[in-house]
């Protein structure tokens, strides 16, 4: 059996499982095992990866595998497995965020058997996606993960919560529909061997046709850029971050975004290279100014999901300004980056999650202090500001070091000035950090009722510390996971 | 190089103190954390005395005499492209062995007298760590081996001093000055990164040995490359300058270090006035033959900066009356100082007076500023307040911080033979010699410099007999030995050291000499400071206030650090934020969110019209939504098929 499949069938055996558990113990067990097992599973995979690229295997996708799903007249579905460098980065990841995420939800209410059942449903359509190299594959995968985002957000979000569900479904589901006309179009424009074809490995030889590809490009780039928080698409973020519960956050800013940014480099920017050539200026614009945008709006926020909200859509701009600046150094800077604000992010909102939990509030101006009463969340909280604003040792850093000398290597003007302004953002993303730090942790304590908050719980402090742990590996240590991913970019030059 | 594979330990122990402390701490006493941490910086010290003696006077010098740089070691950290990396490792030359010394010596003595300073504060162990974490960042800094290197550890000096700053960090005016000391080095780190960014773009390498290599061909690149009708290498070498001018508060830079002054004092006399503040100085020494070389008009523009600095500095010091901020306003001047000798050196032989007058002078002001912070410290510690009209006539009281004191003011103000007196004299000759508009400026600080030293110390141990309610009186061993151990440095280090053999431009040492003229000129303008503070503020009278009223106007914006903090603020709080950021905001959801809405407001309404449907808003979206995608995609496909069928 191909140990891809495994990323599959295990959470789906686990919904099984759900299904005849009823006791929150018992969801919780399978929670952890399943979740250990996926972590197991991805660790397993780099290893093994790691192995046959020794042993000398030089394919471009590894551990395929291929069966046809439906075929018909001009229809040519396949279920076409096989992982290169970043999407096992991509699958290690969301093993880690789902493995944290069923830590930060150990006290779930209401309905905790469903919560995790949903959950487990987003995590089959994102590792799905990440294992497929078929487009049609990818997409169906990708259609699985919104569904379930829609009722963890509807049924057990805060605030706003059904104006948020369905703002993020909507817009999504708007995104995907751009999305899907762009397969369409590459599919039915292209053939392969007499045949059409939706396998990326195959269209990326293929010459699909430059005027297919100007439209093609955009729809796809926007389609899949609005999953990354794509300025001006992004604005499904901020209110479906500031309503989900915590895990989904955490999954949903942590790992939808890549998929997003997934999307775009392997299907619009490997696809359609002419298409990027010609009409990718304008998603340079657009990114650039969300990076600057994103980062200026989550100044002036005062509920802390909401700042991380606009510092994600500005953390992800910079990944899609990365990708369409398409060297080696600038792409391997985007997947870090990916990663990196991946486990940042997921840090952040899993200790928002924990504060909002005990004080009820994440408004700026009725916290205060925090940092005496809880100085483990206080601490965590600091490492996460600082890895997001780019302190080196920390994972922002590197990755935000690679894009911008990848994207110093174009001498023209006009990508100079887009890069410098996407600079700025260390000064503007410094801003607004401290000043939630400082509004937060620091400072006398605001509320009486607060001194006798509790610090993290056992549970809680697996979760931080594994992030924790995530955030300042790749930050002290990013060798070995950009040699990885610029061994994996053969189709970039 | 074999020889110097211990001077690795240099970097690991702090940082594994770091570590210790930071995740141990909390299980220790107190003083058990101090300890560790100090004797690990004892270690630490004796092993960067070794580095630095080892280079100097055993393998550092090569066959012809010249200094040559050392790679202790080297590795590659994160490869951006086959030319560019970063790598970390260990430079040793002549600059950055004479850093290990200050570094290590101020942060040990940081060390021994924060064992008494800060002993019972709440968070002893984090101080602690946090120390380790500076020591190890600065450390890191002064022996990059490349510039991406030196830009890592800038940033680690900058949250180092940023949680430094805040160490009380219940107090709002400790927060807001480390969030305005992060903040405002960043803004300058900014063009230091954009700077290092098209540095690398052209060059096509961060290593430093090969940047600053005389002659470097690698500069070749930049040849017709110009923005705005200013070319390339100039741009790139003024932006990486503005990164030093943010670390090491130049003007406009300079708001943030006054209000540093929040963080404990031992803090501020190692990180805001020895160390870190000097990297910018530090910054330029490096990169001084392409200053020179490449971009002479940049190295004449810093000498201008600097020297207004100076001035500006001096001037506003006169009239502070928080001890401390005078003695940041202080530091200002005298890194300006610093900066601006760089600006009027050459290369070779005698030549190069003033980089050499500039490490020099960086070396002396490392110990008596030290001095002058943890004296504060200490005077601190025994009156309870930072304001000079709570003291006054503590000689008696006091005499071993009266003496340090003494010996320390005396040291700035640059009477011989203290240190401060050969330093600043090889700076002015330098000037003098290159520049005699640069040379005015700093004379006129030089006086200046006296003069409200010498204020400082009349109003503190003199002026007028205060009542306390506890009688002040010397610190233990802990806070004393520091102070007695950098007096000795300060008497001594202008004239035991042959800075003129040692750390030059070049690499060749020269014979530089006491030019009589200037040194008459300089310790005439100091007794004339000191006289003048003497009148002033030795009896308590009438003659401060009146001299502050007839200034009027000029006194008000000497006062008030001629509004830079107002301007500052005025230019983040309301235009930044207030016009942009505010705006931005509601662009965002009025207008962005409120065109979403608006488009999911029209179908719903459109659908209602057309369908009438009558079930929950839920499926209706789902359908609209459907009904519409499937339109689009149908009429898209059918397009297609006729695009690839015809």
């Amino acid at each position: 059996m191909n140990i891809l499949s495994l990323f599959v069938l295990v959470p789906i055996l686990m919904l099984v499982a759900y299904a005849f558990c009823p006791n929150i113990k018992q969801v919780r067990a399978i929670g952890v095992i399943g979740s250990s097992i996926e972590l197991i599973l991805s660790v397993v995979l780099l290893f093994l990866f790691f192995a046959e690229r020794n042993a000398g295997n030089t394919a471009e996708m590894l551990f395929t595998f291929d069966a046809v799903w439906y075929q018909a007249a001009n229809i040519n579905i396949h279920f076409s497995l096989g992982v290169d460098g970043i999407s096992i980065l991509m699958l290690m990841l969301t093993s880690v965020i789902m493995f944290t995420g069923v830590f930060v939800s150990w006290d779930m209410n209401p309905l905790p058997r469903d919560f995790f059942m949903w959950l487990t449903l987003l995590a089959i359509g994102v590792y799905g996606f990440f294992i497929t190299t078929d487009m049609f594959t990818m997409f169906f995968f990708y259609e699985i993960a919104l569904i379930p985002m829609y009722l963890l957000i509807g049924v057990w979000g805060n605030g706003k919560k059904e104006y948020a569900a369905m703002k993020v479904a909507l817009m999504l589901m708007g995104a995907s529909a751009f999305i899907f006309t762009g397969l369409l179009g590459i599919y039915f424009s292209t053939t392969v061997n007499g045949q059409h074809t939706f396998n990326l490995l195959e269209l990326a030889k293929a010459d699909i046709p430059v005027a297919v590809q100007l439209w093609a490009f955009p729809c796809i780039f926007v389609g899949f850029g609005t999953l990354s928080a794509l300025f001006p698409f992004h604005t499904w973020s901020p209110d479906g971050y500031g309503c989900a519960p915590t895990a989904v956050s955490m999954f949903h800013a942590g790992v939808l975004k890549n998929l997003g940014a997934y999307g775009c480099f392997r299907i619009a920017m490997q696809l359609l290279p002419e298409g990027a050539n010609q009409v990718g200026w304008i998603f340079i614009i657009l990114s650039a100014i969300g990076v600057v945008y994103g980062a200026f709006c989550a100044v002036s926020q005062k509920d802390l999901k909401y700042i991380n909200a606009y510092s994600s859509v500005s953390h992800c701009c910079l990944i899609l300004f990365a990708i369409l600046m398409w060297n080696k150094t600038a792409m391997t800077g985007a997947v870090m980056q990916m990663v990196s604000h991946g486990v940042m992010t997921a840090l952040f909102f899993a200790l928002i999650g924990m504060i909002y939990g005990r004080t009820h509030t994440r408004n700026l101006t009725e916290l205060g202090g925090l940092m005496k009463i809880m100085p483990f969340l206080g601490v965590g909280y600091i490492i996460a500001g600082l890895a997001s604003l780019g302190l080196p040792g920390l994972s922002g850093f590197v990755a935000e070091m690679m894009i911008f000398v990848g994207s110093f290597a174009h001498a023209d003007l006009f990508t100079r000035i887009f890069t410098v302004l996407c600079v700025t953002s260390i000064v503007i993303t410094a801003v607004y950090i401290l000043r939630a730090v400082g509004k937060v942790l620091y400072g006398p304590v605001i509320n009486d009722h607060h001194l006798e908050l509790t610090d993290a719980k056992f549970t809680e402090r697996i979760a931080i510390v594994v992030l924790i742990v995530g955030v300042a590996g790749i930050g002290l240590y990013p060798g070995w996971i950009s040699e990885m991913i610029n061994a994996s970019l053969t189709f970039v030059h | 190089m074999l020889t110097f594979n211990y001077s690795i330990w240099i970097l690991v122990l702090p940082a594994v103190m770091f570590l210790v402390l930071g995740l141990g701490g909390k299980y220790m006493k107190p003083v058990v954390s101090g300890v560790l941490g100090t004797i690990t910086m004892a270690i630490t010290t004796v092993l960067a005395y070794l580095t630095a003696y080892q280079y100097f006077f055993s393998v550092g010098k090569a066959a012809d005499g010249t200094y040559k740089a050392i790679e202790a070691f080297n590795f590659e950290w994160l490869r951006f492209t086959d030319t560019l990396h970063i790598d970390l490792g260990m430079y040793i030359d002549a600059i950055s062995s004479m850093m290990l010394i200050v570094i290590t010596t101020v942060s040990l003595m940081v060390h021994i007298y924060s064992l008494g300073y800060m002993k019972g504060e709440k968070g002893f162990q984090r101080y602690y760590a946090f120390l380790s974490l500076f020591s190890f960042s600065m450390l890191g800094l002064v022996v990059a081996t490349n510039i991406f290197q030196m830009y890592i550890f800038w940033e680690l000096v900058g949250v180092s001093s940023f949680l430094l700053i805040g160490f009380y960090y219940t107090k709002p005016s400790a927060v807001a000055a480390s969030k305005k000391a992060f903040i405002v080095t960043r803004f300058a780190d900014f063009f230091f990164l954009i700077g290092i960014l098209l540095l690398s773009y052209f060059t096509k390498t961060f290593d430093f040995g090969t940047l600053t290599a005389v002659g470097a061909p690698c500069f070749s690149s930049f040849a017709g490359a110009s923005f705005l009708g200013i070319s390339a290498i100039s741009w790139t070498m003024f932006l990486i300058f503005m990164g030093g001018v943010g670390k090491s508060a130049l003007l406009p830079f300079h708001v943030w270090l006054p209000d540093a002054m929040e963080g404990p004092t031992p803090v501020s006399a190692l990180i805001h006035a020895a160390t870190m503040v000097v990297a910018g100085v530090f910054l330029i020494a490096r990169l001084f033959p392409i200053y020179l070389f490449q971009t002479p008009e940049v190295l004449h523009l810093i000498g201008y900066i600097g020297a207004i600095t100076a001035i500006f500095a001096a001037v506003v010091a006169c009239t502070q009356t928080d001890i401390k901020r005078v003695l940041a306003f202080s530091t200002i001047s005298q890194i300006a100082y610093m900066i601006t000798a760089l600006s009027v050196s050459g290369y070779d032989g005698h030549d190069g007076l003033g980089y050499m007058a500039s490490m020099f002078h960086l070396f002396t002001h490392a110990f008596f500023k030290a001095l002058l912070f943890l004296g504060a410290g200490a005077i601190i510690h025994a009156v309870h307040s930072n304001e000079m009209d709570d003291m006054g006539g503590l000689w008696k009281k006091m005499p071993i911080a009266n003496w340090t004191f003494l010996i320390a003011c005396l040291a700035i103000a640059g009477i011989f033979p203290f240190s401060g007196f050969f330093s600043k004299d090889e700076i002015l000759a330098a000037a003098l010699h290159h520049d005699i508009v640069l040379f005015s400026i700093l004379f006129i600080a030089a006086g200046l410099t006296a003069f409200y030293m010498f204020r400082l110390y009349f109003r503190i141990f003199h002026y007028e007999n205060k009542q306390y309610h506890h009688a002040p009186h010397d610190a233990g061993p802990s806070m004393s030995i520091p102070l007695i151990f950098l007096a000795v440095v300060t008497v001594v280090a202008g004239w035991l050291i042959p800075f003129d053999t040692l750390i030059t431009a070049d690499g060749k040492a020269f014979e530089s000499h006491i030019d009589p003229l200037v040194a008459g000129l300089s310790i005439g303008i100091a007794l004339v400071g000191i006289v003048g503070a003497y009148v002033f503020y030795f009896k308590k009278n009438e003659k401060p206030d009146q001299v502050a009223t007839s200034l009027g106007w000029f006194y008000r914006a000497t006062h008030n650090k001629f509004y830079f903090d107002e301007i500052w603020m005025f230019a983040t709080r309301s235009i930044i934020f207030k016009c942009v950021s505010k705006p931005m905001a509601w662009i965002d959801v009025n207008v962005i969110d409120g065109f979403m809405n608006g488009l999911a407001y029209v179908s719903h309404q459109a659908s209602e019209a057309i369908k009438g449907f009558q079930s929950g808003r839920i499926q209706q979206y789902a359908l609209i939504y459907l009904v519409g995608a499937l339109v689009l995609i149908v009429t898209f496909c059918g397009w297609l098929v006729a695009f690839i069928t015809k």
